[in-house]
């Protein structure tokens, strides 16, 4: 169900494709690895310092720092709609990193280096089929959660 | 091969460089092997993104090394006027990591803008120093009858441009273009007796890689790609950053050309804005002379084609063939071309002697 991921997804398929199920329920999730314990996102099946197969999901709590961003005007196919969008590269509390766009929330003039955000899962309801995402949002912004990670 | 006064009969392989995407005919070096009546010699296809023709130069020096062949053909070349612009923004922004970013829409000139934004963060780069680069590589283009853009720009006018991805306007980026080059590399011997004293030697190839999605790289104030490629070049080709006297380096963006000057050591991390401020690399500016040809900016970016024309730039120099673009006493050269977003970098250090 990775081909759920993004506006437009060109990876259908995937090891960590359950990622996509987690965050349609609410939850962001790295990855952990069974053999050496590191822990990253994006989620990685395979282990990116010790090769290893065996991983598992962990929650993200979703907040952290902006590292960079820019604001796109010239829309590559399949984005005309969206421009000007801004992509945030964001620090994860937990390890890894993230890019995305800046949400309702936070004002693109307003994003800059160092300050403190919150990733949030979203889904896009002006697409007919299941289509989910995650945006930058201002420190403490809520969202609609399932109690507990399910694969439902 | 007229240049190096030789016929085809001399040649022993070709090696193609171009990035097959953006062609609708599959396996360019067929056609360029048939078209060039090369047939039946050998010949390949290298591809690392925009890095594509220094793979090619690299892939000829190994095979020459290697004592397979003594004499190939390198010949770059790309097509990229059959795509829309939005198009080949797609397209290039999947150099980037298509599974977690370019679902977000990245572009190429909007992952350079990231590197920007974070270089002026940490540095002070200004506006300014960006447009500065922009403002010298169409200075020296206007000059260069091969530049798909002979004409100088002022900074008014390249601030009015459009906006393409912040900080960038249109222009901070190179242009999609059409074009070829190629070179004739040689065994010492065969180069001698060749072509004399018009021999230009490739005394260092260097070459490394960096992660493939940004978000896995250590900074994104410079490539590390390009430090450790300039440092295997310089160690091989016996000389520090001090002795060089031009350069073609990887200008596809304007704040590529400052990170440039920085891993390749022109100048101090976090002073590439200062050194085109200062002029520092204009001819008789003091510095290295960089992209007197007009570089990816002013000459155009057909992605194959690129590090071979590089190459071409600097054997030219140094031969002394450059007319009021020639930089006095050149003697040492170097091309930096990056592939992507510097996830390859090839760096070559050629002399005259």
């Amino acid at each position: 169900m990775f081909s759920w991921f993004g506006r437009v997804s060109f990876v259908p398929y995937s090891k960590v494709q359950d990622f996509a199920i987690h965050l349609k329920n609410g939850y962001l999730m790295g990855s952990r690895c069974k053999a050496c314990g590191f822990q990253t996102f994006p989620p990685r099946a395979d282990c990116p310092e010790c090769l290893s197969e065996e991983f598992e999901f962990v929650e993200y709590s979703g907040k952290g720092v902006v590292w960079t961003h820019t604001r796109i005007d010239a829309a590559p196919t399949g984005f005309d709609d969206d421009v000007p969008y801004t992509c945030v590269v964001v620090e994860l509390e937990g390890g890894g990193r993230l890019l995305a766009w800046s949400g309702e929330t936070l004002h693109q003039e307003d994003v800059e280096i160092g300050m403190d955000v919150q990733v949030v899962p979203r889904i896009f309801e002006d697409t007919p089929d299941i289509r989910v995402y995650y945006t930058i949002e201002e420190p403490g912004a809520t969202w609609h959660k399932a109690p507990e990670p399910h694969l439902g | 091969m007229r240049d190096a006064g030789i016929k085809k009969d001399d040649l022993d392989a070709s090696v193609v460089a171009a990035v097959p995407e953006y062609h609708k005919q599959r396996s360019v070096a067929g056609v360029v092997q048939e078209y060039l009546n090369l047939n039946p010699l050998p010949t390949w296809l290298t591809e690392v993104a925009c890095a594509s023709g220094s793979a090619a130069i690299r892939t000829a020096w190994m095979a020459i090394q290697s004592g397979l062949h003594d004499v190939v053909a390198v010949i770059g070349c790309q097509k990229m006027t059959e795509l829309e612009t939005a198009d080949i923004l797609a397209l290039m922004g999947r150099v980037g990591e298509v599974q977690w970013e370019s679902v977000f829409g990245t572009t190429f000139p909007g992952y350079y803008a990231l590197f920007a934004t974070r270089h002026m963060h940490d540095y002070g780069t200004t506006r300014d120093q960006l447009l500065d680069v922009a403002i010298k590589n169409h200075y020296y283009g206007a000059r260069n009858p091969n530049a798909l853009f002979q004409k100088e720009v002022t900074k008014e006018k390249a601030l009015a441009s459009d906006p393409v991805a912040s900080p960038f306007c249109v222009y901070d980026c190179c242009a999609n273009a059409d074009g070829a080059a190629a070179l004739i590399l040689a065994k010492e011997e065969k180069a001698r007796a060749m072509a004399g004293d018009k021999v230009v030697w490739l005394d260092g190839v260097g070459c490394a890689t960096a992660s493939m999605s940004v978000l896995r790289r250590p900074h994104l104030t410079g490539l590390p790609s390009a430090e450790e490629a300039a440092s295997q070049a310089y160690a091989q080709a016996g000389i520090t950053a001090a002795e060089i006297k031009v350069a073609d380096v990887h200008d596809c963006f304007t704040i590529a050309e400052i990170m440039a000057y920085e891993d390749l050591g022109f100048c101090e991390k976090g002073q590439g804005g200062k050194y085109i401020e200062e002029k520092r690399p204009y001819i008789d500016g003091g510095g290295v002379a960089v992209n007197v040809d007009g570089g990816l900016k002013s000459k155009g970016h057909p992605i194959g084609a690129t590090g071979v024309s590089m190459a071409y730039e600097i054997c030219r120099q140094l031969r002394g063939e450059c007319g009021e673009r020639q930089v006095p006493n050149a003697d040492v050269g170097l091309t930096h071309n990056v592939g992507g977003i510097g996830q390859y970098c090839f760096v070559h250090v050629f002399k005259n002697s």
